[in-house]
């Protein structure tokens, strides 16, 4: 029998009947008596110098309060960074400043460079047509190799050069993976370029500011996956407003994917904008402006080299990679190409030496920071795709190839830094196998080419480094902040919970999960825990929600603040039986005394609590309400097995994808329904990317794919059934509840998988075709079939 | 948006005079003006809605010829259209469902988007642009992009198609976009084929009449072995090369041939 | 500007809008019905579908002076008159059919609307319908599932997990 509450049920969403109804409350339906409205105006050159700006017409306007300009933050700080890469030779990476408004130069199509705040949207847009911005334009940096020749225009005159880092990973193996590759039996060359996406979250972001004059206090609504970190980097880095005069919201967010990690310049406007009108100033991105100011993903050109002995048995890897920063650094985007794509370049494999050099670069292009998956996908796109490309070569079958050389003991310290502690990778491989029908393919395969089309199945396998972490050791990294999780589980008097946790749910279903957790912990009704997020006056102190940390480090320290919960009751609970401490249990809801009918309900244990009557004031302090905060050991290594079974059209070019199976290891699964959705709809970006999206710009700077008329976002006709399975499963060894994360591997091990099947479809039909860059557009597959 | 006044008159002539006023527009289902709109990208003083009038909604066939009103929504077309049912059924693929409730037939012609559907239906199938003062052949009244015979203030009450004996549409949607890629519609009368090409031109739709001349004298997919555009002058973008739009429209008239019921 | 009344969701509702007011703007603005969510302005994500007159259509793409006299149907009018979820809400729910639902509101009206017009449609005739509707968050999988459970089909073959 499934489970029906607590950990391990498929308990029903209960946030799922707000967002049904229409009463969610995302951001932009948050309206504050008097707002005023902020349009910002965008640069529509990829590079310029701001020449003047003549602001008087449009403040002549009807209903223009103010129009802002690089003038107006002058003593106001930069958007920070928040990691620091070191480079090969030691030195710190080159750090430029991100204004809030273009100063002096406008960097990227959608650069802003003014706000206009009127008494209305409309007025605020007919306003900024009277803006009189004089730019120059200048040539526009846009080819990453090129920015990086001697000569080429600068992003930014006051460094040195468009190079931002020249990283080496790890620089010690250097020599030793030259010596390797140049000694092999046999090296698999791979180049590929890993394209550039747009998260697109569905609900665009939108930033309310609101300030009260009565006690110099500042309230921003945003749409943020961690509002405690935008708190921190607006309030300490850009604005100087300390901590308890701000406070930061972020209610219903409509989705994430990492885009809306980062602080925003359109959230430090609206604070600031708010305070120096005295009025509520309220942004609403339109898509539009979306594809030009949310940060970018991905975007990487790499050359991969795996060399073999006569076994196949991988001897190193060498890995030379150009990854696109865009014009600014965004909050996290110094780590992506390093720290989250580096150390994960041993995949499940046993590979001895590995060395990752990562040249990031500026360029006259949006920001790119951590999308769904975030530097994990990009290096197991390489590693799955050249030992496609390897088995190929070798004459060996590509699961066989991998098997031998799949990492089987545990725990295991690969060469780039990182230990796994738990993996089974034989076992999802089987597993894998069995729920895709991999026996039954050449019959289908048969069948495709009979009615003239050609079926393929590609496979990956892929593992992924979750919940970020330990604090300590990201520090030594470089990042600039702790990664954390922290909770507060409040205990009312008749004993229902609510917790006040740091992570943020923007689709995920904390508030069914972590109460599903807590329940169980206490053994009462699910429908008693409350969970309460997103909001910086409420929640302790959080890092919020991105890198599949939240139930691997949010829940650790929920389960951690809920002992001490517990270990407090006992105490009341010994007291109220007059028995010893270490005899009370706790089943179900109820506290007794081992080997006796004597016990207590747990309500009744909360009410002694507040009303503290009968209770041990000597030793303990009334009420129930704990604290806590949880650091990681380590990393969790979630992993999978993903086969993708294509039909490729020879006449049109076009793929179809005809299944996809994917067998995780996620450790323990708290709701099995919500797991297999995180992993559908991560399996849907994966597939977006492989197939349909592509963030384009043209030679000039100009973003080609600006809008959905141009950028492909998977369609529920593009798709197939997904058939996903967790059983598979070996418990995270170093955090409370043995789970691992499962939130971007859908994403992470879906493209190679992709990739690969739609090769073996045209390898199977004679075509000679050895890559093809994603996304795998029919334009691309016919004439790479016809090349 | 710029603001505009909105009328909505209930009959064709008083629409005619609303949209004498300088820089008024007609609004048909306002699926693609909206958008455009919203964008900035035109500044009517007014949009004179046509949703109001009785006299330009529905489909009516007789002697071999079918009558669409110019306000008639693509899902109506879908609907009622049954005694041409390759142009039913290329109403039924056009936009999604919400904006084929919306969206019109005239609205559509009087785009001209170089990649929409209708254009290629209405010149594969032959037939003529009723206005609120002329009839346009088919065969005039396509003028490139974007680009029409209609004059200014011109509304669209109607658009007659010839119903032939055969007829089929093959769209190859953008991803991004569902527009066509590249649609071809085939249409067999019995005094000859009509194939048009929408998508693919940097002219806009177009008649391919090398296609056209084969088969009319062997209506099979046969009959185009050997046959094709060149690659010059056809559309190349994110979505595809010319040479790519080139190919797949010999793919897909071949497909409409085989097709054609 | 123009007057405009309609009836949303069985309620009597007027208001003065300008010419370029859209539908969206007049039930999320002026009748603070922000069940329906803006989340493209290309016409083509679907978050903004509601009913006029009983058919789908694009609340963002619409001008509310198009919808004087017309019945609008929202989101917030899709529940039972007691306050239950109806039949697709439901189902969406019992089949986790949405995760941060910002689409949902699009995706249940055109699910009614795919329902009045085929009752029992094919997971094939779902996709194909739902192509103005554009999620980002659940793969469609269980979206297509919902709606079909919605249908009264037994969708525990079609899908496997």
């Amino acid at each position: 029998m499934p489970k029906d509450n607590g950990i391990g049920a498929s308990s029903k969403r209960r946030e799922d009947v707000r967002f049904l109804t229409g009463a969610g409350r995302y951001t932009d339906d948050i309206n504050i008596h008097g707002q005023a409205y902020a349009h910002f105006v965008r640069s529509d050159v990829a590079h310029g110098t701001i020449n003047g700006i003549d602001a008087s017409a449009a403040e002549a306007m009807p209903g223009v309060l103010k129009v802002f300009t690089a003038t107006d933050f002058e003593g106001v700080g930069g958007i920070p960074c928040g990691w620091q890469v070191t480079d090969r030779h030691g030195e710190p990476m080159q750090e430029p400043k991100h204004p809030v408004l273009a100063e002096g130069k406008v960097r990227h199509v959608g650069d802003p460079i003014a706000v206009v705040v009127a008494e209305s949207l409309g007025q605020a847009r007919d306003a900024a047509e009277a803006l009189e911005i004089d730019i120059s334009e200048l040539p526009a940096v846009m080819d990453m190799k090129d920015a990086l020749t001697e000569g080429a225009a600068k992003v930014h005159d006051d460094l040195t050069s468009n190079l931002c880092y020249d990283w080496g990973f790890v620089e010690e193996n250097r020599e030793a993976v030259d010596d390797a590759i140049n000694g092999a039996h046999h090296v698999t060359t791979l180049e590929l370029r890993n394209n550039r996406l747009v998260a697109n979250p569905m609900e665009p972001r939108v930033a309310v500011g609101d300030y009260s004059a009565a006690d110099d206090e500042h309230t921003l609504y945003t749409t943020s996956q961690n509002p405690h970190v935008i708190r921190l980097l607006m309030g300490a880095f850009v604005l100087g407003i300390p901590e308890h005069k701000l406070r930061v919201v972020a209610p219903d967010v409509g989705g994430g994917f990492g885009a809306k990690i980062y602080h925003y310049a359109e959230e430090a406007f609206c604070t600031f904008a708010a305070k120096a009108l005295r009025r509520p100033v309220k942004w609403t991105s339109s898509r539009s402006e979306a594809f030009m100011s949310d940060a970018h993903g991905r975007d990487h050109v790499t050359k991969i080299e795996l060399a073999m002995d006569e076994q196949g048995k991988f001897l190193a890897i060498r890995t030379d990679t150009h990854a696109n920063m865009g014009a600014y650094l965004s909050t996290f985007a110094p780590s992506i190409p390093t720290w989250l794509h580096g150390t994960l370049m041993a995949g499940n494999y046993t590979t001895p030496l590995i060395y990752v050099n990562v040249k990031a670069v500026f360029t006259n292009t949006v920001p790119v920071d951590a999308y769904r998956g975030a530097g994990r996908p990009e290096a197991t796109f390489q590693l799955e795709r050249v030992v496609d490309k390897a088995a190929r070569e070798m004459g060996i079958d590509p699961i066989e190839l991998r098997r031998r050389n799949f990492i089987t003991e545990f725990p295991y310290a690969t060469p780039v830094a990182v230990e796994y502690d738990t993996g089974d990778y034989n076992a999802t491989m089987d597993k894998l196998l069995e729920i895709s029908d991999h026996s039954g393919f050449e019959v289908r395969a048969a069948e495709s080419k009979a009615n003239g089309k050609l079926r393929g199945f590609g496979i990956a396998h892929y593992i992924e480094a979750c919940g970020i972490a330990p604090s300590n050791l990201v520090g030594q990294l470089g990042a600039r902040a702790g990664l954390y999780e922290s909770a507060t589980v409040r205990v009312n008097a008749t004993g229902s919970i609510s917790v006040f946790t740091g992570s943020h749910s923007h689709g995920q279903g904390h508030e069914t999960t972590f109460a599903q957790v807590v329940a169980e912990m206490i053994g009462i009704d699910e429908g008693q825990v409350d969970i309460v997020h997103g909001d910086t006056s409420k929640t302790p102190m959080g890092m919020g929600t991105y890198g599949s940390r939240s139930l691997a480090v949010g829940g650790s320290a929920m389960v951690r603040a809920t002992e001490k919960i517990i270990n407090k009751a006992r105490k009341i609970a010994a007291h109220l039986m007059e028995a010893a401490e270490a005899d009370i249990e706790l089943k179900d809801g109820q506290f007794t005394v081992a080997g006796t009918d004597k016990s207590v309900a747990w309500g009744d244990v909360t009410l002694a609590a507040y009303v503290p009557h009968n209770y041990p004031l000597e030793d303990i302090e009334p009420g129930l309400e704990e604290t806590a905060f949880y650091d990681p050991a380590n990393f969790t290594y979630p992993s999978g097995a993903y086969g993708c079974e294509v039909e490729v059209d020879p006449e049109t070019g076009k793929v179809k994808v005809l299944g996809f199976a994917a067998a995780d290891d996620f450790g323990n699964v708290v709701n099995p329904m919500i797991v297999e959705g995180q992993v559908q709809g991560g399996l849907a970006q994966g597939i977006g990317q492989a197939l349909l999206e592509n963030c384009a710009y043209d030679q000039d700077g100009q973003l080609i794919s600006a809008s959905y008329m141009d950028y492909a976002m998977p369609r529920a006709d593009d798709l197939p059934m997904f058939t996903v399975d967790h059983s598979c499963v070996t418990p995270c060894t170093h955090n409370p509840l043995g789970v691992k994360g499962c939130g971007e591997a859908g994403a992470i091990g879906s493209p190679p998988a992709l990739v690969n099947a739609v090769i073996d479809a045209l390898q199977r039909g004679g075509h000679d075709v050895k890559h093809i860059d994603m996304p795998l557009s029919p334009d691309r597959v016919w004439t790479a079939m016809n090349g | 948006m710029y603001n505009f006044e909105f009328e909505k008159p209930g009959s064709v002539a008083d629409a005619v005079a609303a949209l004498g006023a300088e820089d008024a527009q007609a609004l048909g289902g306002g699926q693609t003006l909206i958008p455009t709109l919203k964008q900035r990208l035109n500044q009517p003083s007014k949009l004179v809605s046509l949703s109001g009038i009785a006299d330009m909604k529905g489909v009516s066939a007789s002697g071999g010829m079918i009558t669409i009103g110019g306000a008639t929504t693509h899902a109506t077309v879908a609907a009622e259209a049954s005694a041409y049912p390759a142009l039913a059924a290329t109403a039924a693929h056009i936009g999604d469902p919400a904006v084929r409730n919306r969206g019109t037939i005239g609205g559509s012609l009087a785009n001209n988007d170089p990649a929409a559907c209708y254009p290629a239906a209405l010149l594969g199938s032959g037939g003529s642009v009723k206005t609120d003062n002329r009839d346009i052949d088919a065969d005039e009244y396509f003028q490139g992009m974007f680009s029409t015979a209609l004059e200014e203030g011109e509304i669209i009450t109607g658009v007659t198609f010839n119903i032939p004996e055969k007829a089929n549409y093959q769209k190859f949607v953008q991803p991004a976009s569902r527009f066509a890629l590249v649609g071809v519609f085939v249409a067999k009368h019995a005094d000859g084929v009509r194939v048009a090409i929408t998508g693919a031109s940097e002219d806009g739709v177009f008649r391919w009449s090398e296609a056209e001349t084969a088969l009319s004298s062997n209506f099979s997919a046969a009959a185009l072995d050997g046959i094709s555009v060149s690659a010059d002058g056809m559309i190349t973008d994110l979505h595809g090369t010319g040479a790519y739009r080139a190919h797949l429209l010999g793919i897909l008239t071949k497909r409409a041939v085989a097709a054609a019921a | 500007m123009n007057k405009v009344s309609m009836t949303v969701n069985g309620k009597a509702v007027s208001g003065e809008v300008e010419g370029r007011t859209l539908l969206s703007s007049f039930l999320r603005d002026d009748i603070n019905l922000t069940g329906t969510h803006v989340g493209c302005d290309t016409s083509q994500c679907g978050a903004c579908v509601v009913h006029v007159d009983g058919e789908a259509v694009k609340s963002c793409t619409m001008l509310a002076a198009e919808a004087d006299g017309a019945e609008v149907k929202t989101i917030e009018g899709m529940a039972n008159a007691d306050g239950s979820l109806s039949v697709i809400q439901q189902a969406f729910q019992d089949h986790h059919g949405l995760q941060c639902g910002f689409c949902t509101p699009g995706m249940v009206m055109s699910a009614a609307a795919l329902l009045k017009e085929n009752p029992q449609p094919s997971e094939q005739e779902v996709r194909t319908y739902l192509e103005g509707n554009i999620c980002r968050c659940t793969g469609y999988h269980n979206i297509v599932k919902a709606i079909m459970a919605a249908s009264g089909q037994d969708v525990s073959v079609i899908a496997a997990e």
